[in-house]
């Protein structure tokens, strides 16, 4: 008994263990400090309410990277050769590496560089930002793009769906700062630049969709999240985004 | 880490992907079977936002939206991982993920459902994204690698849903000459027996597809 208790506890074995495990700990930290590497570069279109979403987070982690304007009119072929699926902005170029999709951007971005995290920890909290950053894209953006394009009965159903979807979200960031907690997190990213287009929508087709009394929560938000000094050098304003729409109502 | 409900139905491949990673995991659940014609108090107070299945309650918390909660199963249960540790190979998972529940199955539901002129059209863009997927598996045995992986489990309503929904619709999608990767993934696929044990019978299944197109072509036929 004593002859295996000195086994258990020699401190060779102890010693051989802690090499183990300190290497294994060292592989994975080169593994992820390797992963870091490379040059970024994000492809995007300055007013587009998705790329903002990619600049803020590059921006939040402390990451240098290059700004490619597109001209959607005329796609380039870096852009079509990284994202020959959508062909679509915003694309995140890690190294040579293409990642695609807002949202899949924003993960990925997150779990490279991993200071200053932009989801929580615990699973269950994560699932509700993914849910919450999914409907929004499905639901609010699809429907106040959808009202923006439509008229008669489409248009009707589809202002009502934004302002339903907005009074979900209006209710969700009741009593918080932001949308991640104390300080801004996923959710107050992909929410972002919403409120700040839905009222360009509103001016410029002529309907109504922001209730800022109705909205009180997410219009207080709108301006705490714009506030932030890495958000307001970038944010699409409203009247960028009429100036823009105008001038090419105008050119045609 | 007990405590685990699905609230979901037979034959939705939604829940049925959500089934898989609980039985590939190990995780012992209790299943409730949702009449999605009758919705119940327990569906609309998990999930009030879309009404819909499936929903994983786990705790008391709930989880909707199947891609979510394919996620959510993967990080509080860590046995037999479902995505990739590469940052880079989970953001291409995701992004065939998002692809075929946005276009593969919109794109073939469409070809099922739509008559006449349509209908042509509505298959040729249902193969162009299914063109895409047969690339993606080409040289692989499952989209996961050697091991089935989240992405299998996204697409693996294409083994049994996809061709039931080619008889109820009147369509061929998947030809062998196209698809050779795909079929051949599919076949494997639905095979291992984790994944065999929770596919709806075919017959009820061509019943609950039959009666959901003619639902909707009844509801296109009453719009002005």
């Amino acid at each position: 008994m004593m002859h295996c208790f000195d086994m258990l506890y020699s401190p060779t074995l102890l010693e051989t263990q802690y090499q183990s495990n300190e290497l294994q700990r060292e592989t994975q930290r080169d593994a992820y400090e390797f992963r870091k590497l490379g040059e970024v570069k994000v492809l995007g279109a300055s007013l587009s309410i998705f790329c903002c979403r990619i600049e803020w987070a590059l921006k939040h982690k402390g990451i240098t990277y290059e700004y490619i304007e597109e001209d959607l009119r005329n796609k380039s072929t870096l852009l079509l050769k990284s994202n020959p699926v959508h062909k679509k902005i915003p694309v995140l170029l890690h190294g040579d590496k293409p990642v695609a999709e807002s949202l899949i951007i924003l993960e990925y971005i997150d779990e490279t560089w991993r200071e200053n995290p932009l989801m929580p920890d615990d699973p269950s909290e994560k699932a509700m930002v993914r849910f919450w950053a999914k409907y929004v894209d499905e639901k609010c953006v699809i429907s106040a793009w959808t009202a923006s394009r439509t008229k008669g009965h489409e248009q009707e159903k589809a202002i009502e769906s934004t302002q339903e979807s907005l009074k979900l979200l209006n209710k969700l960031i009741e009593g918080k700062t932001f949308f991640g907690g104390e300080t801004m997190g996923f959710l107050d990213l992909v929410v972002g630049s919403l409120p700040n287009w839905i009222k360009f929508i509103e001016e410029f087709v002529g309907i109504k969709l922001f209730d800022t009394k109705e909205l009180s929560f997410l219009h207080e938000w709108a301006q705490r999240f714009t506030e932030i000094p890495i958000i307001k050098e970038s944010i699409p304003m409203k009247e960028d985004l009429l100036n823009y729409f105008r001038a090419q109502q105008n050119a045609k | 880490m007990g405590g685990v409900k699905l609230v979901a139905t037979t034959q939705s491949f939604f829940c049925t992907r959500v089934q898989w990673a609980l039985k590939l995991k190990g995780v012992e659940y209790e299943f409730i079977e949702e009449d999605l014609r009758n919705k119940s108090p327990i569906l609309l107070k998990y999930n009030p936002v879309y009404k819909k299945v499936p929903v994983l309650v786990h705790h008391d918390t709930p989880i909707a939206e199947s891609l979510v909660i394919l996620e959510y199963i993967d990080e509080t249960w860590k046995e037999n991982p479902l995505l990739p540790q590469d940052p880079c190979d989970r953001a291409a998972a995701r992004f065939w993920a998002k692809f075929a529940d946005e276009k593969v199955v919109f794109g073939v539901w469409t070809a099922c459902t739509m008559e006449g002129e349509g209908k042509e059209k509505a298959i040729e863009a249902a193969l162009e994204s299914l063109a895409h997927l047969e690339k993606q598996i080409e040289g692989k045995k499952f989209f996961g690698g050697e091991q089935i992986g989240y992405l299998d489990l996204v697409l693996g309503w294409i083994p049994h849903w996809l061709n039931t929904m080619e008889e109820v619709g009147g369509m061929k999608l998947l030809e062998a000459e196209k698809f050779p990767c795909l079929i051949e993934w599919g076949q494997n696929f639905i095979h291992t027996p984790l994944i065999k044990e929770c596919i709806p019978p075919r017959e009820k299944l061509i019943e609950y597809l039959t009666a959901s197109l003619s639902y909707l072509r009844s509801l296109a036929a009453k719009k002005p």
